[in-house]
């Protein structure tokens, strides 16, 4: 069984502190990627990948990088790895690659590996910081996949790709609703996700609380908790 | 910890470069040992993209490697023409040609005239893929680009022996919204190709991508289904057409074919 610490890393991120849907980040690809469902189920993947690689790479050096350079280093290493995956993927899945274009690449201005990497990876062993890596992936390939298939059943009538509802276009009866296809409509059901966590577990809602920069901690081995200040 | 250590501004530096050394080599050697396979890749996707848009593959179906390239050999001869003239060029090998690449060299290629599909320079020598059954001509498939809304949109179009019907068009890449301008891919749409006019009798490019739905081609063979939420994209398509089968790309070569004289 896994430590308490690695067990809260992992499952802490699926609901209590989705990337998505508590922590707000990773938004941009969210409401990108996910008209169908496939090509998101690959952006998850892609995500979790390098979001593994990166968390651990950065913990097994985190007592070695200047605290001057550590952004430019983290983001280093982050783009090394996205660029990496980008290659392999151009090389062994080049379907896939074509349908992903640019987002890809994107996965480097993905908020949810800075933040990681920033406020778990750099305070944190490699093993935890490999299992927070795997449970914000997961968080955030939830989230994905659920707005990911509710746009592609009501925006195309399909899910992977297979015909569900039988489309009015081809003779059937549904007329598929344009605003899923159109990035609004990911908006919508990511505030929807919002509101049904927070209703179900109130803890999440943030106290507004004004914070002076002064009272923010300097050191950085308090970072996370900062970032966690209103939970 | 070390913490003074860490921050003088030589053990910074060093650091840095160091972080720039380890990450650049594993994408070094990815970038040169995975080249060829993504060449080969992007190759073959080329080659099914013709055979698809030439209709000698269906849409969903899969072939190895080999059996695209032997497909190809088989049923399409490609030739490199000189696009101010419309005339078969022999200096040139077709098959090592990378039209593209010298879209981008000034000694293979001239400015473009200003133009919609924002095509900012014309190769001098273009491909073009024949279908021919003996001596007769049976289609034509053409290399266009143009510009959508945000991305440069590659693709083919293939036109029957007339060269004025349209048989079928492709795009094979393009940065438009999945799911919105990026159905520019879609089977169906590009079904909705098949069948109408690009070109009048006059040799005017005379096919356009309109907003909402046109009429079967017999009746309406001048307009194509605009696709719901891409009008951009959909006049970028207009654009591209335009452009090359218009008198400054293609449209020698297809008055050419027309005449009959190639």
């Amino acid at each position: 069984m896994l430590d308490k610490q690695s067990r809260g890393a992992l499952l802490d991120p699926l609901v209590d502190d989705n990337p998505i849907a508590k922590q707000v980040l990773g938004i941009c690809s969210a409401l990108a990627v996910t008209t169908l469902l496939q090509p998101s189920l690959v952006m998850c993947l892609a995500v979790t990948a390098v979001l593994v690689a990166s968390n651990v790479s950065i913990s097994l050096i985190r007592q070695w990088i200047p605290s001057s350079i550590r952004i430019i280093v983290q983001l280093t290493i982050i783009s090394s790895l996205v660029i990496l995956t980008d290659q392999v993927l151009k090389a062994y899945a080049y379907g896939v690659s074509r349908q992903l274009s640019v987002f890809v690449g994107l996965i480097i201005t993905n908020c949810i590996l800075m933040g990681r990497a920033e406020a778990f990876a750099m305070q944190n062993g490699p093993k935890a910081s490999f299992f927070d890596a795997i449970g914000n992936g997961a968080g955030y390939s939830l989230i994905l996949l659920i707005v990911a298939a509710l746009r592609e059943f009501f925006g195309a009538g399909s899910l992977f790709g297979v015909r569900i509802l039988p489309l009015a276009a081809d003779g059937g009866w549904y007329v598929p609703n344009g605003l899923m296809v159109l990035s609004p409509a990911a908006f919508f059901l990511i505030g929807g996700i919002v509101w049904a966590v927070r209703t179900w577990k109130p803890a999440q809602v943030e106290i507004e609380r004004v914070v002076h920069i002064e009272e923010l901690p300097h050191d950085t081995s308090h970072r996370d908790g900062a970032d966690r200040r209103a939970a | 910890m070390a913490e003074s250590r860490r921050d003088t501004p030589l053990y910074t530096i060093g650091f840095a470069a160091l972080v720039c050394i380890v990450c650049a080599l594993p994408i070094a050697w990815a970038a040169v040992s995975l080249r060829p396979r993504q060449e080969l890749n992007a190759r073959i996707d080329r080659l099914e993209k013709v055979l698809g848009v030439a209709g000698f593959m269906e849409p969903g179906e899969s072939l190895t490697a080999e059996q695209v390239e032997a497909r190809f050999a088989e049923a399409i001869v490609p030739r490199a023409i000189d696009l101010s003239t419309g005339a078969a060029v022999d200096t040139i090998d077709v098959a090592t040609y990378d039209q593209r690449k010298a879209m981008k060299d000034p000694a293979l290629s001239v400015p473009a005239p200003e133009n919609a599909a924002r095509v900012v320079s014309l190769p001098r020598v273009a491909v073009v893929y024949e279908v021919r059954r003996g001596d007769s001509l049976q289609a034509i498939v053409l290399p266009i680009q143009g510009y959508g809304l945000w991305s440069t949109m590659y693709g083919y179009i293939a036109l029957a022996g007339d060269a004025r019907t349209v048989n079928g068009i492709t795009f094979y890449e393009h940065g438009e919204t999945a799911g919105l301008g990026g159905e520019i891919e879609n089977p169906r749409w590009q079904a909705k190709w098949v069948g109408r006019r690009a070109l009048d009798d006059t040799g005017a490019v005379q096919l356009q991508v309109i907003k909402g739905a046109a009429g079967p081609p017999a009746d309406d063979p001048y307009r194509v289904d605009g696709l719901s939420g891409a009008t951009i994209t959909g006049r970028g398509v207009t654009s591209t057409l335009d452009f090359w089968l218009g008198a400054n790309a293609f449209g020698p070569y297809l008055a050419r074919v027309r005449a009959g004289g190639n």
